[in-house]
């Protein structure tokens, strides 16, 4: 069979990944041209390790976005004579080479990594977001009142600290749960932070403006509801309501309208399980940052002017506890990305036939000694990843501490 | 002191019943429960013969009671046959008191491992050997190799030294094992042929640099660039203080500066890091160990959670928790011991 050149390859590679280079410098000339004026964001412009972190994540980002130009195969086809075969190996059907060459089951391992940074960069930001939602949602209050709230939220927090992650996540991420309710009520009592967030925050803000606020609060639940059925519900759930007598409970959740959106069982079960994992961490930051923050006099002056506890934790403690989040949470993703590589290692939750990258190195580790390139170019995707947003959380800490 | 110790311990004590109880539930699922008796019976078994074997062997009992069982607080019953009405053991390679009697965790009884089929100590305590061994080396490579880089990069804030070390120990953060294992098994083992890019040799034959320097560095690749960021960090700040002015005006060179008046103090915060990374190499010793085929703990938690092997991954459970809220309490302690600053009241 022909193969390309180790030269061809590599222009073949750059030239393939046109789109990612275009949309990369359309971005980053622009936001370099008006850096001043983007704030936080244009101030990562200033040094080379921002650079250097948005470019890797940039390349993911759109890497991901334009999966389907990028990549040549499909990525869970098969081109079964090119099982194995050494990268630059021309498929004589298509004419198309297998630019990193093929897995143990003859697929393009170059469109399989593409395709799985779409997997990898939906559901460790998504992840991320809502452990932050949970993470603040819970610091809060138990930074701010101390006392008894506060020891029972940091008990829990330290007793989900105290397992270790691996055993946790093989206790959750285990087939067999998604037939008990343990993940669906995890998701429900997770997914339902951030709309009492937003409700909260509406309400503490807007008092003045009873017609605005009612108005958001509104949007704010019923957009949250939709999204929260749609995410916890599925057949398995509405059999099992069904089945405890809460028969129009489970007609609601079965509406059509809540099957517009929707998420497998395994899915949902890693992001309940990653959420669950992380959500800790966040609560020990946010309540650390808050126990510092209510001693400042700015604090002092809005309990003085009598405004309530909420308002202050929501608009004057969270406003001034941002940096430090902020790079927690650019530091956070890149770990929930390890996360998730680590369960696909370990062939939890994810399908076996899945491109993301974790699977993808577990796959290939298993024949190493022969075959090389299945398990390093994913090893290599997600390293870059992860390099790229830890480069990032050190620019803005950096640029956290000028001030 | 010892009333801090005291109260922490209580602490460590509650978070480890209400953590195994979770443990405890979560394996006692029902789909657990039924992939439990598949494998023990056969694969066609009907609904009404797993039933029964549950019902027989005790599964089906009262949860509480189960877990007293299993702690070792409420009597073990003899499991009576009821065709010969004598005392049978659940499991026929394991043996079981025919009398009851107090047989848990706190009598040191961990029960009996269905995938091996064996009783639970007997593979555990060669296993905690075996991944000593592992810790041990990976301790010995990271702890003095970040507290290294991490010193040289600190002591001189904003250097070159300092930025390229820095970046590196950023990159290694971003290094999981599975990632730095392929790695390093794809150049040290396929392309230079130096090194065995597995370590199962090393549980029969005993360990040599060629089987045990792939998964040990491996290990300490990921821990380290942490480690000497905070080293780093605890450096540059140290190095910042007024008595460190006062040593260099008055004359004393650089490097003794360093050595003499810097380091210790700039040692104590890193001390806390390296207790508190012990729960994250549990993690790593996992992914090592299912990696280069050592056979550990880790080996023996993913064997037994993927086999629904209940006292097993049990006892794996209770383990791994003690070793990470001994390090916690052990870190806690140091530090204030360490810091004269700190008072523990």
């Amino acid at each position: 069979m022909e193969t390309l050149s180790p030269t061809q390859i590599v222009i073949e590679i750059l030239i393939r990944f046109w789109p990612v280079w275009a949309a990369m410098i359309i971005v980053g000339t622009l936001s370099f041209v008006y850096r001043s004026r983007l704030g936080l964001y244009g101030q990562l412009y200033d040094t080379g390790v921002g650079i250097a972190g948005l470019a890797f994540i940039g390349f993911w980002l759109f890497s991901a976005l334009l999966a389907g130009v990028i990549a040549p195969f499909d990525p869970i086809g098969v081109v079964p004579i090119l099982k194995n075969a050494p990268p630059g190996t021309i498929d004589p059907e298509t004419g198309q080479a297998f630019l990193l060459g093929g897995d143990k089951l003859a697929r393009d391992v170059f469109s399989r990594v593409v395709y799985g940074s779409q997997i990898v960069l939906i559901i460790a930001p998504a992840a991320t977001a809502f452990a932050l939602m949970v993470g603040i949602t819970l610091g809060l209050p138990a930074g701010y009142y101390g006392g008894r709230i506060d020891s029972l939220l940091s008990f829990l927090a330290n007793l989900v600290l105290a397992f270790p992650v691996i055993l946790l996540f093989y206790l959750l991420v285990t087939p067999g749960i998604t037939e008990t309710a343990i993940p669906y009520t995890l998701a429900g009592l997770f997914f339902i932070f951030p709309m009492i967030f937003f409700v909260m925050m509406f309400y503490t803000r807007y008092q003045a403006r009873p017609q605005f606020m009612w108005s958001a609060i509104a949007v704010t639940v019923v957009i949250g509801t939709w999204v929260w059925i749609s995410l916890v519900s599925n057949d398995f759930v509405v059999q099992a309501l069904r089945n405890n007598g809460l028969a129009p409970v489970a007609a609601l959740f079965d509406l059509p309208v809540f099957k517009m959106l929707s998420i497998e069982p395994g899915q949902l079960n890693i992001f309940v399980a990653v959420v669950f994992a992380s959500s800790p961490g966040v609560f020990r930051i946010t309540r650390g940052l808050v126990m510092d923050i209510k001693t400042r006099d700015y604090v002092a002056a809005g309990q003085t002017r009598g405004e309530g506890p909420w308002y202050i934790m929501l608009w004057e403690v969270l406003p001034n506890a941002r940096g430090p989040l902020i790079v927690d949470a650019c530091l956070r993703i890149g770990y929930t990305t390890i996360l998730l590589g680590t369960l696909g290692y370990f062939g939890l939750g994810m399908p076996p036939e899945s491109p993301d990258w974790g699977t993808a190195i577990k796959d290939g580790s298993q024949l190493l000694r022969l075959y090389v390139w299945p398990a390093l170019v994913p090893a290599v995707a997600l390293m870059s990843f992860v390099l790229g947003l830890n480069l990032l959380a050190d620019a803005l800490r950096e640029e956290s501490l000028k001030d | 002191m010892i009333s801090f110790i005291a109260r922490r311990v209580g602490i460590m004590a509650l978070t480890m019943l209400c953590l195994t109880l979770v443990v405890f539930f979560l394996v006692n699922l029902d789909p657990n429960l039924r992939k439990l008796a598949i494998s023990q019976t056969n694969m066609r078994a009907t609904d009404a013969q797993i039933e029964s074997w549950l019902e027989r062997n005790g599964y089906r009992d009262n949860f509480f009671l189960r877990y007293g069982q299993w702690l070792g607080v409420v009597q073990k019953q003899p499991n009576i046959d009821p065709a010969t009405g004598e005392a049978v053991p659940r499991f026929r390679f394991c043996d079981e008191p025919a009398e009851a009697r107090f047989s848990g965790v706190l009598q040191g009884d961990f029960g009996c491992s269905t995938r091996f089929k064996v009783p639970v100590a007997e593979r555990l305590v060669p296993a905690l050997q075996a991944t000593g061994w592992l810790m041990f080396y990976v301790m010995l490579v990271m702890v003095p190799g970040a507290l290294i880089v991490g010193v040289l990069a600190g002591m001189r804030e904003g250097s070159r030294t300092d930025r390229s070390l820095s970046v590196a120990s950023i990159a290694s953060t971003a290094t999981p094992e599975y990632v730095s294992g392929v790695i390093f098994t794809v150049i040290f083992a396929s392309w230079l042929g130096v090194l065995n890019g597995s370590a199962a040799t090393a549980t029969r034959e005993g360990i040599t640099f060629v089987n045990f320097t792939l998964p040990v560095m491996t290990m300490a690749i990921y821990g380290m660039g942490y480690i000497a960021r905070m080293t780093r960090a605890s450096m540059a700040e140290v190095m910042t203080a007024q008595y460190i002015r006062t040593a260099r005006l008055k004359g004393l060179s650089f490097s003794s500066v360093v050595i003499k008046h810097a380091l210790r103090n700039a040692l104590i915060a890193p001390f806390t890091v390296i207790m508190l990374q012990f729960p994250w190499l549990l993690t790593g010793v996992v992914i090592v160990e299912a990696m280069f085929r050592y056979q550990g703990f880790g080996f023996l938690l993913v064997e037994a959670a993927s086999n629904n092997d209940i006292d097993l991954l049990l006892a794996c459970a209770l383990v791994s928790v003690v070793v990470v809220l001994l390090t916690q309490l052990l870190s806690d302690v140091g530090y204030a011991f360490l810091n004269p600053r700190i008072r523990v009241s």
